[in-house]
């Protein structure tokens, strides 16, 4: 009782900077995820129907999801200098995955004969695309980019590692002073917002999943 | 004159890549317009591949294909697609589309106006027995095997195309409601008149839907293509015969009707025909000779009692009848091939 009682009254204290992060880390991880999801539709898209590149894509993006974060992180610091940006960079890199893996899955699962007859119908293969197959492959590329999100908001509590911002301040900011006055409270408040923003970002997604996907495909 | 053909293959050919036998060898083939011609024979024949190769959802490697007159085989295939109907077993409806939108797909890509497509799209729901106001806001999720084929015919007559290609479209519905489906089809053909190709591998489906066969071999080769009456009098090969199985004479009494014939005069009920007994089944006027043998057949009689509009006999249908009509056909479809051999 008396930790929430702190960990609260730490809160209230430094609502400012808590916001502030708070706000920061939503950036990131909203700013990689919607590059991921453009960056990793095409690629699936493209992949999809070649099989070659399709295991090697997967297979690639999949190698990414091993690299241990702070050394992916740090990768692109020469790069690019110290800061969000090298973050972000790694972020998009683990973000491809499951929304490749969802793109292509989801492509693959469309029926042949709904294929077959829409181009029996005259449709070009961009509007086989955009009319049938996307709108079909939709709800499972969703659910990548909710994977994704939830993913990236985790991972992002590392950028102050490279320099970057976020809850990761509050984490890294405690457990390097540990011992001293409010540290469990700082460390407890990034986690603790870090999780509560990933639930957040999570239900809206969800939302917006529920509203772009057809009621024909609702199970 | 003939009238020029609606759809003309002109020695057209598929060889898959990555094989060495053709699907489909040289084929020659005309159908008609307004015509439904049935392509019929057993399974990985080539039929599929011949219908499919008409709206070229797969090139042809080799031959001409002509639609009205005019050589299709180089034009944009999207463009043609949209003149003519496509209907698959697996019917492919969209999923996420609700039946009206479904409906709309072609219209839609042609870019009518909207309420000319709303209107399109009631219309034809109502000609398929469907009703716009139930049906046209259901997902397809929500339909039964026969009402989804409905639908699928009628999203292949969005456009209001001229020719249609059925590959086995009711294949996989049971056997009632493809009954159903097949008799509604044709009712509708009635009005439509629409050019149809339509695949099937059961030639009792062959025999009931089309106003001719084509019945094909290995690699889409023509073994016979002629009306199902011509067929079943006169199999030209033992291809064809086999393939039509047994039964086949009798098949060929569904053509004809028991008012048509020259009955026997019908001696009152208690009349003393030769045979001793007068027959006690009946049947009426615009019923087929297969109906009158079944009859016949039902009662042991080897006759049966042909009633009027009025239902009053009028006469008799004897087993005789059954055999002069067969042996009638049969000499009509020899003389109408020896004249085809002595012409060529
Ligand atoms: N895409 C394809 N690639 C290679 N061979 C094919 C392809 N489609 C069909 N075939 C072959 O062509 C032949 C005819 O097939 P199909 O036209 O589907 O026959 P049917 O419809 O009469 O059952 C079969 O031997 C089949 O295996
Ligand atoms: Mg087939």
């Amino acid at each position: 009782m008396d930790g929430l009682q702190s960990w609260w009254s730490y809160v209230v204290g430094h609502s400012d900077d808590v916001f502030e992060a708070t706000l920061e880390h939503a950036q990131i991880t909203v700013t990689v995820v919607i590059l991921a999801t453009v960056f990793s539709v095409a690629l699936g898209i493209y992949v999809q129907s070649r099989p070659t590149s399709k295991a090697i894509a997967l297979a690639i993006s999949g190698i990414f999801l091993t690299i241990p974060a702070l050394a992916l992180f740090a990768l692109f610091i020469p790069l690019v200098g110290p800061g969000n940006s090298p973050a972000m960079m790694a972020l998009f890199l683990y973000a491809i995955l499951p929304i490749l893996r969802n793109t292509v899955t989801g492509l693959d699962e469309v029926s042949p004969a709904v294929v077959e007859s829409a181009r029996g119908m005259g449709m070009s293969p961009a509007q086989q695309l955009w009319r049938v197959r996307l709108p079909l492959a939709w709800p499972l590329i969703m659910t990548g980019v909710r994977i994704s999100t939830l993913l990236t908001v985790g991972i992002a509590a590392i950028a102050i590692l490279v320099g970057g911002g976020g809850l990761g301040v509050f984490i890294q900011g405690g457990l390097t002073r540990l011992g001293l006055p409010n540290s469990v409270e700082s460390v407890w408040v990034g986690t603790v917002f870090t999780v509560v923003l990933g639930l957040a970002l999570d239900a809206v997604l969800s939302l917006i999943q529920r509203l772009t996907s057809s009621r024909g495909l609702r199970a | 004159m003939a009238v020029e053909p609606k759809i003309r293959l002109d020695h057209v050919s598929k060889v898959y890549p990555g094989t060495d036998t053709p699907a489909v060898s040289e084929l020659t083939l005309d159908i008609d317009p307004g015509e439904i011609l049935v392509l019929v024979g057993p399974s990985g024949c080539g039929k599929s591949t011949t219908l499919r190769l008409i709206n070229r959802m797969i090139e042809p490697t080799g031959g001409r294909i002509y639609l009205d007159g005019d050589d299709v085989t180089d034009v944009n295939p999207d463009q043609l697609r949209r003149r003519i109907g496509y209907v698959i077993q697996q019917i492919g409806l969209f999923p996420h589309q609700t039946i009206a939108e479904n409906v709309a797909t072609v219209p839609k890509m042609l870019k009518w106006e909207k309420k000319k497509i709303s209107a399109r799209v009631d219309e034809l729901l109502d000609m398929v027995g469907l009703d716009p106001r139930v049906y046209g806001g259901r997902y397809p999720k929500e339909l039964s095997g026969g009402q989804a084929q409905r639908v699928g015919v009628a999203r292949a007559l969005g456009a209001d195309p001229s020719i249609m290609l059925m590959d086995e479209p009711f294949g996989a519905i049971d056997p009632i409601t493809r009954e159903s489906l097949q008799n509604e089809f044709l009712r509708l053909q009635d009005e439509l008149r629409k050019t149809i190709v339509f695949v099937t591998h059961d030639i009792d489906e062959a025999i009931k839907m089309g106003d001719r066969i084509a019945i094909l071999g290995k690699q889409s080769v023509v073994h016979q293509a002629d009306t199902p009456e011509r067929i079943l009098a006169y199999p030209v090969d033992d291809f064809v015969r086999s393939f039509i199985g047994a039964g086949t004479a009798m098949k060929g009494l569904a053509f004809e009707r028991v008012g048509d014939l020259d009955l026997a005069p019908f001696d009152g009920p208690n009349g003393n025909g030769e045979s001793g007994a007068e027959p006690t089944g009946t049947i009426t006027a615009d019923a087929t000779l297969y109906e009158a043998l079944e009859e016949m057949l039902r009662t042991a009689d080897g006759k049966t009692i042909v009633l009027d509009d009025s239902g009053e006999p009028a006469g008799v249908v004897e087993l005789s009848h059954l055999s002069d009509a067969l042996r009638t056909a049969q000499d009509e479809a020899r003389r109408h091939y020896d004249e085809l051999e002595a012409a060529s």
